[in-house]
């Protein structure tokens, strides 16, 4: 803050204190040249103005809000530059990038000042930050075990995963199943890892219509397509369509057996079994391969930290793992 | 007569002493921040609006989602644990009208841009319960049926150049860069021809701008 901002507050500030102080002397000294308690000369339907002074007790309290008023300002931040005796403020301020945050977090921490902000993130850190780097440091063969650590996987799960998964982690349409044991971008524990910390993307499910030649390919394809997991379809349909499938196959894989299947981070979904993101009726089928689909799964590493996400990671782990393996 | 007795009994002076006493909370607490850096100077990441997300802007603010969602993320540790790092000035200098909110009855949205895909948006918006069953908020499906248009969009890129004047960001030598350029303003169509509609629908409708809007929030600090 320039010093003309500076000294305009300060001296607005106070001036205005004090001129409360030369307010309330006003309005106690009598200048009507009654006497107190006497009348003022004028009367209403028998209501009579008496010259009385201003309660005591109603003008020392106005004269201790003045003082606390002085006493606040010397300690707290108020008067423009001046940062007050307790060098206290709530948050930094003026921060132009995260960067620049971290840095300012630091330089006041240097410099003793009580960030108030600051002080509830470290006071919080200190207190948990040794329980998730505890619990980062394990294995996930213990971690699936330990079951406090599941316990707070799950908080975290239901804070910032439940709003696209479900609550029980169960998904809904367009957004994965993470109880049953079919991956997209594959299952183990460091997968689900990398899938959180990066995010994912699923690449080249572009709309098909045209290059299947219409409508009518597109109802070809997904009679194919759905033929692969056993449904009933029409199998003139089902034929045409999978000579078309030869271009799905580059992703799904030729028996429809899915980008993991194959080794690749692809996201191509499997199509030979029951599941299905989008839902398996033909027309949910049809709509896929006509229109494309393109899931995301945002990266949480800024957000969450590494350290969480280990957390996390390991309980969506253990919501399709076998728990009987582990024991 | 006294000169407490003559304030108090003659309306003229008792207005211009009124006017005086009131005045000086906003003289001492807002117009010093008119001429602060950190309260007029963007903040180094921050981007204009395109195109699209200028007019989903304006669906957000005609549908009245500022009446129950904040962009105001308090220096708090409840609040920057759930929704990222605090809000700051700088990072709505370029907000006319600025969309702060004062009121939660759904989660605060300063920073949702990248925390959801489009395909949540989508489904959020068609039918919030879709994905959060313990939603109140309401449907938004019309946004899905109804067009969008950028007959308007060059029209709000020049006011927001003009807005914006002293606040955008300056180059190496220090002449302040306009939000849109000429030829911004010029192609302000062109993303409406490009992007593809999340609706499936052959054209950009508003629900593409809405998502669009809500997906650019928050981007400058994060």
């Amino acid at each position: 803050m320039s010093s003309f901002w500076s000294i305009w507050i300060t001296v607005l500030t106070l001036g205005t204190l004090i001129g409360c102080i030369f307010l309330l002397r006003w309005t106690l000294t009598n200048f009507t040249g009654v006497k107190e308690g006497e009348s003022m000369g004028h009367e209403f339907d028998g209501i009579e103005e008496l010259n009385n002074p201003l309660p005591r007790w109603w003008s020392i309290f106005f004269m201790v809000t003045i003082i606390w008023g002085f006493v606040y300002l010397a300690f707290y931040p108020g008067l423009g530059n001046f940062k007050g005796i307790f060098g206290w403020k709530s948050s930094n301020q003026g921060i132009t990038s995260i960067a620049d945050s971290k840095a300012q977090t630091q330089a006041a921490k240097d410099a003793g000042l009580a960030v108030q902000y600051d002080r509830e993130v470290n006071s919080a850190q200190e207190r948990f930050g040794p329980i998730f780097e505890g619990l980062a440091k394990q294995e996930y063969s213990e971690l699936v075990k330990n079951e406090e650590a599941l316990r707070i996987g799950q908080r975290l799960f239901l804070q910032n995963c439940a709003q696209c998964h479900g609550s029980d982690g169960k998904g809904t349409t367009g957004f994965p199943n993470l109880t049953d044991d079919d991956w997209l971008y594959g299952g183990s524990p460091e997968e689900i890892e990398e899938t959180l910390l990066y995010g994912r993307k699923a690449q080249g499910m572009i709309a098909w219509k045209t290059m299947l030649g219409g409508e009518q390919g597109v109802k070809e394809v997904a009679a194919y397509v759905r033929s692969l997991s056993g449904m009933d379809v029409d199998t003139e349909l089902a034929d045409a369509g999978k000579e078309k499938f030869a271009m799905c196959a580059a992703c799904h894989g030729s028996e429809g057996q899915g980008s993991h299947a194959m080794g690749i981070a692809l996201g191509a979904p499997r199509l030979n079994d029951d599941i299905w993101l989008y839902g398996g009726s033909p027309r949910a089928v049809e709509a896929s391969i006509r229109d494309g689909r393109a899931g995301v799964m945002p990266a949480w590493k800024d957000f969450l930290g590494e350290d969480k996400i280990r957390v996390v990671s390991a309980y969506v782990y253990s919501l399709s793992a076998d728990k009987t393996d582990n024991e | 007569m006294n000169r407490h007795e003559k304030v108090e009994q003659h309306v003229g002076w008792f207005f211009i002493v009124t006017i005086m006493a009131i005045s000086i909370g906003g003289l001492v607490e807002i117009t010093p921040l008119f001429f602060q850096k950190e309260t007029t100077q963007p903040v180094d990441g921050l981007r204009p609006y395109t195109a699209l997300q200028m007019e989903g802007r304006d669906i957000y603010i005609r549908e009245g989602c500022n009446n129950c969602h904040s962009q105001m993320i308090r220096p708090l540790r409840a609040e920057t644990e759930r929704y990222g790092h605090y809000s700051v000035a700088g990072e709505s200098v370029w907000e006319h009208p600025f969309l702060w909110g004062s009121k939660r009855t759904g989660p605060d949205l300063a920073r949702v841009g990248g925390r959801y895909s489009n395909d949540w948006h989508y489904a959020h918006l068609m039918d919030p319960r879709s994905v959060v069953p313990e939603s109140n908020m309401p449907s938004y499906k019309w946004l899905a049926e109804t067009p969008v248009s950028n007959k308007l969009s060059a029209e709000k890129m020049k006011l927001f150049n003009a807005l914006t004047k002293n606040r955008s960001h300056k180059d190496e030598n220090g002449n302040p860069i306009p939000l849109y350029s000429d030829d911004d303003i010029a192609n302000a169509g062109a993303e409406f021809a490009t992007t593809k509609s999340i609706t499936g629908k052959d054209s950009l409708t508003e629900m593409d701008a809405l998502i669009a809007y809500l997906q650019s929030l928050g981007h400058a600090l994060k």
